[in-house]
């Protein structure tokens, strides 16, 4: 377990480092980084990268966004496999249920729970 | 007292001089190193907490891979849209930059809280419509790139 860790340390440490890299270097907004980073997540999985980075690496490469891009290519594959054309719209937001899901969830209980603060 | 047009000495000059070229050598690379440290340290922990959800889900909770994955997740999300709302996230995204929000926690912590400074304009339009400020952008180019592939793919299977 402690060697999965690692990887999953080193690996998404990196992944994050170069987002760090866009906002130091570039005047790249987060939204833009949030945005390129699931979209290169999709493209990198469709040409067949990201599948061993995420085999290698587990969560360090499941985590960080690009995985969420991942998530969703692996999903309208799958789906494309098993019912056809229609999959390509099922698929995605299929295996990206969950996280998107928690999110809404989690953020409109948390909304009622806790009072804005100020800045 | 002060003339602000007034020329410093030659020697003060020089000395103005060596302390700008000091200050560029030193400050941006210091800082730079320094937030990618923080990013990468972060941005490490996360993942690798999160890989650690993923082997006690599998170990302890008798859960498959994707049951494990789906928890990892969630409770990436839970704990982020909890430090949300007690005011601690804004600190560690400030220390960690994309360190925190690259990871689903930054996806999580982009949906709560503007859901949180807009509560006050109503659930529907405010805390409805706000919390997908950022989510939004993110969901629409994801699956739209998605579905591209998809199509794609089930015109050419690779």
């Amino acid at each position: 377990m402690l060697w999965s860790l690692t990887k999953a340390f080193l690996v998404g440490g990196a992944i994050c480092t170069i987002g760090q890299v866009l906002v130091l270097k570039t005047k790249v907004t987060p939204a833009r980084i949030l945005v390129g980073y699931i979209v290169t997540g999709v493209i990198l999985s469709a040409l067949g990268l990201y599948g061993p980075l995420a085999e290698f690496a587990g969560a360090g490469a499941t985590v960080p966004l690009t995985g969420f891009g991942h998530a969703l290519t692996n999903g309208v594959k799958k789906a494309v496999q098993e019912i056809g054309f229609m999959g390509a719209f099922t698929g995605g937001l299929t295996s990206t249920a969950a996280g998107i899901a928690a999110a809404v969830f989690f953020g409109a209980i948390t909304a009622l729970v806790f009072k804005p603060r100020p800045k | 007292m002060f003339d602000k047009n007034a020329k410093p000495s030659p020697r003060r000059q020089d000395q103005l001089d060596r302390y700008k070229r000091l200050v560029e050598r030193m400050s941006p690379n210091s800082q730079m190193g320094k937030g990618l440290l923080r990013a990468y340290w972060l941005g490490g922990a996360i993942c690798a907490f999160g890989q650690f959800l993923q082997e006690a889900g599998k170990m302890w909770l008798g859960m498959n891979n994707t049951a494990a994955g789906t928890f990892c997740s969630t409770v990436l999300v839970f704990l982020t849209a909890l430090l949300t709302g007690i005011g601690v996230w804004d600190r560690i995204g400030q220390y960690a930059g994309a360190g925190a929000f690259v990871p689903i926690t930054g996806f999580a912590n982009a949906v709560v809280s503007p859901a949180i400074e807009f509560r006050r304009e109503g659930l529907v339009l405010g805390l409805g419509a706000k919390l997908f400020t950022i989510a939004g952008p993110v969901l629409v180019w994801g699956v739209s790139a998605s579905v591209i592939v998809g199509i794609i793919y089930a015109i050419w299977p690779w």
